[in-house]
C-alpha cells in the first residue's frame, strides 16, 4: 500500500530530523550564543557514535568491549566522550578568535576519522561496529520506527528546554555578552575563556548524543556512514538559515533544509546513473550556493534572535 | 639507516612536499595579515587550479610547466571574482562570517571540480619518472623544479612586497589598517591585488601537487590543516615565516612516518599547530595574532 510506504518516510525523515537537531540545537549554544566557530561537528557526532557503540554492543572479538551495556549509559557515555575531546581543544584554541578554532576543529575531525577508519581494535576500522542494541527494537518494523521517533522526540525536547532555560538565565546573558563585545565582557569581570570553553563542551556534548542516537538508530556505525563535509556543513546551513542564536530557529531549520536535501535526493535518483553520480554534486554546490545568498540577503534566519530584554527564568514577573 | 637514506627517504620528500605547503601558507598568511580571516576555501583553490591545470594540458598537449603561467592566471581571475561576489559584501561584517562563506565556498569549488572532472584520480602525464642521481641523493627533476619555482615566486613576491608601491600598500594594511586607510591607501585595490596573488599562489601549489602526486578533488582539502600549520608555525603575515614554516611541517611529516603508522602522517601538522599555538602563538618569526 503506497500511504504506509509513504508514512514510513515520514517517520524516517522525522527520526534524522530530530537527530539533527540535536546537533544544531549544540551549534547553536556555540555559534548562536557564544561566536565560536566549530568546523568539525561531523567528528563529535563520530566519537559519540563509536563511543556509544563500543558500550552498548554485544561483546566482539577483535576490538574493544562491546560491553553490552544498556543503552542510556551508551548515551551518556557518548556525551561525556565528546566533551573530552572538546576540552583541551577548546583550552588551547579559545583565548584566541575562533578563526583558529575553525582550524583546530577541521584538525580534530580529520584525526578523528583516520582514527576510526585505521584503528582495528577500537572501531573494527572499514567493517565498522553492527549490533548496536535499538531501544524498543524487537518490535514489528513500524512500531519500533514510531517508537524511537518518540524517543529522540522526548530527547530533542528536553535538551530544547534546558538549553532555553540555560540562555534565558544569567549564564546565558553573559555568553551574549561576551559574544557582543568581548572587551566589555571583560572588564566587566568575566573569565571569557573559560566561559566559551563552558559552551564549547556543552555544545559538543549534544553533537555526540545526536551521534549516538544515530548509530542506536541504524544498528550500526561504519566509517563511511556519514560523509564528514556535508554533515557538518549541513548543521551549518541548517542553524543560519533557521536563524542562529534562536533555538526554535534552530530546529525549524533543520526541518527545512532536511527536506529539501531528502527529496532532491529523491530528484536526483530518478536520474540516468552517469548524471545521478553528477547530480549529488550539483546538491552539494546549490547547498554551499544557499549558504552564500542567506548570509548576504538573511543573514538573521527565518527566525531571528529575539532582541531586547527577556523575561528571566523561575522569577515571577513583577 | 645511513644519513643518505635519511636524506632520500624522509628528507628530499619533506622539502618538495614542504615547498608546496610553502605555497599555499603564503597565500593563507597573507590574507590572514592583510585581509583578517582565515580563508579556508583555501586547499579547494588549488585544487581547482592543479584541475584547470588538467584541462590545459589534455586540452593543448603542453607541459605542465608550461601551463603554469596560464593556470596562475586563471585562478588569480577565480579568486578575484570569488572576492566580488561573495566576500565583498560581508567585509563589514564580523570576520568570522567570512570564515564561514569561505567555508561554503570550498564546497563549492570542489562540487564544481567533481562535476567537470569526475572523482577518480588522474596524472599528468603518464610513467614512471627515475630520479637522478646527484652524488648519491636522488632526486627527480620534478622535484628540484618545484622547489627552484617556490624560491623564485616567493623572492618575486617579497621584492614586490618591499619595492612595489602596492606592495607597500599590502604591508601597510596588514600592520595597521586603519593608519593605512587614513593615509589613503585604496583598500578595494589592496584586497584585489591581495586575492590576484593568493590565487596564483594557490594554482602554484595545487599544480606541484598534481606534478609530484596525483590529481584528486580532495587534494587541496587534505592540504587545508598543513598549510594552516604552516602559516601559524612562521608567524601569521610573515611571508618568510610561511615558508620556513611549510618546510618544517613537510619535512616533519614525512619523519614522523618513522615512529607513526603512515596513516597519522595529517595528524603531524595539527599536532605542531595545537603546540605553536600553545607555547608561541606567535609563530617562530614572531607574526601577529588575531
Amino acid at each position: 500500500m503506497e500511504w504506509i510506504g509513504f508514512a514510513n518516510y515520514a517517520v524516517f525523515m522525522a527520526i534524522f530530523i530530530c537527530i539533527y537537531a540535536l546537533l544544531s540545537l549544540g551549534l547553536n549554544i556555540q555559534w548562536g550564543f557564544t561566536g565560536l566557530f566549530n568546523a568539525g561537528i561531523a567528528g563529535f557526532f563520530a566519537v559519540g557514535a563509536y563511543t556509544s557503540a563500543v558500550l552498548t554492543s554485544p561483546a566482539a572479538d577483535g576490538r574493544l568491549g562491546g560491553f553490552d551495556l544498556p543503552f542510556w549509559v551508551g548515551w551518556i557515555g557518548a556525551m561525556v566522550a565528546a566533551a573530552l575531546i572538546a576540552w583541551p581543544i577548546g583550552k588551547i584554541c579559545l583565548r584566541f578568535r575562533s578563526d583558529y578554532l575553525a582550524i583546530a576543529t577541521i584538525g580534530v575531525a580529520e584525526i578523528i576519522r583516520l582514527v576510526i577508519k585505521s584503528e582495528d581494535w577500537l572501531t573494527n576500522s572499514a567493517r565498522g561496529i553492527t549490533d548496536i542494541p535499538r531501544p524498543l527494537g524487537d518490535l514489528s518494523y513500524t512500531m519500533s520506527q514510531l517508537a524511537y521517533l518518540g524517543i529522540v522526540m522526548a530527547i530533542l525536547l528536553v535538551a530544547y528546554l534546558m538549553v532555553e532555560r540555560q540562555i534565558a538565565s544569567p549564564w546565558g546573558r553573559m555568553m551574549r555578552a561576551i559574544r557582543d563585545n568581548e572587551d566589555a565582557a571583560r572588564a566587566m569581570g568575566k573569565d571569557v575563556p573559560y566561559r566559551r570553553l563552558e559552551a564549547f563542551i556543552f555544545g559538543s556534548a549534544l553533537m555526540g548524543l545526536g551521534g549516538a542516537l544515530f548509530a542506536h538508530f541504524n544498528r550500526s556505525i561504519t566509517p563511511e556512514a556519514i560523509d564528514p563535509m556535508v554533515a557538518t556543513f549541513l548543521v551549518w546551513i541548517m542553524l543560519i538559515l533557521g536563524g542562529s542564536g534562536n533555538n526554535r530557529g534552530a530546529i525549524l531549520g533543520v526541518a527545512v533544509v532536511w527536506i529539501i536535501w531528502s527529496l532532491s535526493e529523491i530528484v536526483t535518483d530518478q536520474f540516468p546513473h552517469e548524471y545521478a553520480v553528477k547530480a549529488k554534486y550539483l546538491r552539494i554546490f546549490l547547498i554551499g550556493l544557499m549558504l552564500q545568498l542567506v548570509l548576504r540577503f538573511r543573514p538573521e534566519g527565518l527566525l531571528p534572535e529575539a532582541s531586547g530584554e527577556r523575561k528571566p527564568v523561575g522569577k515571577p514577573s513583577d | 639507516m645511513g644519513a643518505l637514506e635519511i636524506i632520500n627517504f624522509y628528507l628530499v620528500p619533506g622539502l618538495v612536499v614542504g615547498s608546496i605547503y610553502a605555497l599555499g601558507a603564503v597565500g593563507i598568511t597573507l590574507v590572514f595579515a592583510i585581509l583578517r580571516y582565515a580563508h579556508l576555501a583555501h586547499g579547494d583553490l588549488a585544487t581547482l587550479g592543479a584541475f584547470l591545470g588538467l584541462g590545459l594540458v589534455t586540452a593543448l598537449g603542453i607541459s605542465p610547466y608550461l601551463a603554469l603561467t596560464a593556470v596562475m592566471a586563471l585562478t588569480a581571475v577565480v579568486a578575484v571574482g570569488i572576492d566580488r561576489v561573495f566576500y565583498d559584501y560581508l567585509r563589514e561584517r564580523p570576520k568570522i562570517v567570512t570564515v564561514m562563506a569561505s567555508l561554503g565556498i570550498a564546497l563549492m569549488v570542489r562540487a564544481i571540480v567533481q562535476m567537470v572532472w569526475g572523482v577518480d584520480s588522474q596524472t599528468y602525464t603518464r610513467g614512471i619518472v627515475r630520479p637522478e642521481n646527484w652524488f648519491g641523493i636522488r632526486v627527480r627533476d620534478r622535484e628540484l623544479i618545484t622547489i627552484v619555482a617556490m624560491i623564485v615566486l616567493v623572492v618575486a613576491l617579497q621584492l614586490f612586497l618591499q619595492r612595489s608601491k602596492w606592495g607597500k600598500a599590502m604591508r601597510a594594511m596588514s600592520d595597521n589598517p586603519d593608519l593605512a586607510l587614513l593615509s589613503g591607501v585604496d583598500n578595494g585595490k589592496v584586497v584585489t591585488i591581495t586575492w590576484v596573488i593568493v590565487g596564483g599562489l594557490c594554482a602554484a601549489a595545487g599544480l606541484f601537487l598534481g606534478l609530484n602526486f596525483e590529481l584528486k578533488a580532495m587534494m587541496g582539502w587534505s592540504m587545508l590543516l598543513p598549510m594552516f600549520a604552516a602559516a601559524i608555525l612562521g608567524g601569521v603575515g610573515r611571508v618568510e615565516g610561511a615558508v620556513l614554516g611549510g618546510l618544517i611541517v613537510g619535512v616533519a611529516e614525512e619523519m614522523s612516518t618513522l615512529f607513526l603508522p603512515t596513516e597519522y602522517k595529517a595528524a603531524t601538522a595539527f599536532a605542531i599547530l595545537l603546540l605553536m599555538l600553545l607555547v608561541r602563538p606567535t609563530g617562530l618569526l614572531r607574526g601577529k595574532v588575531l
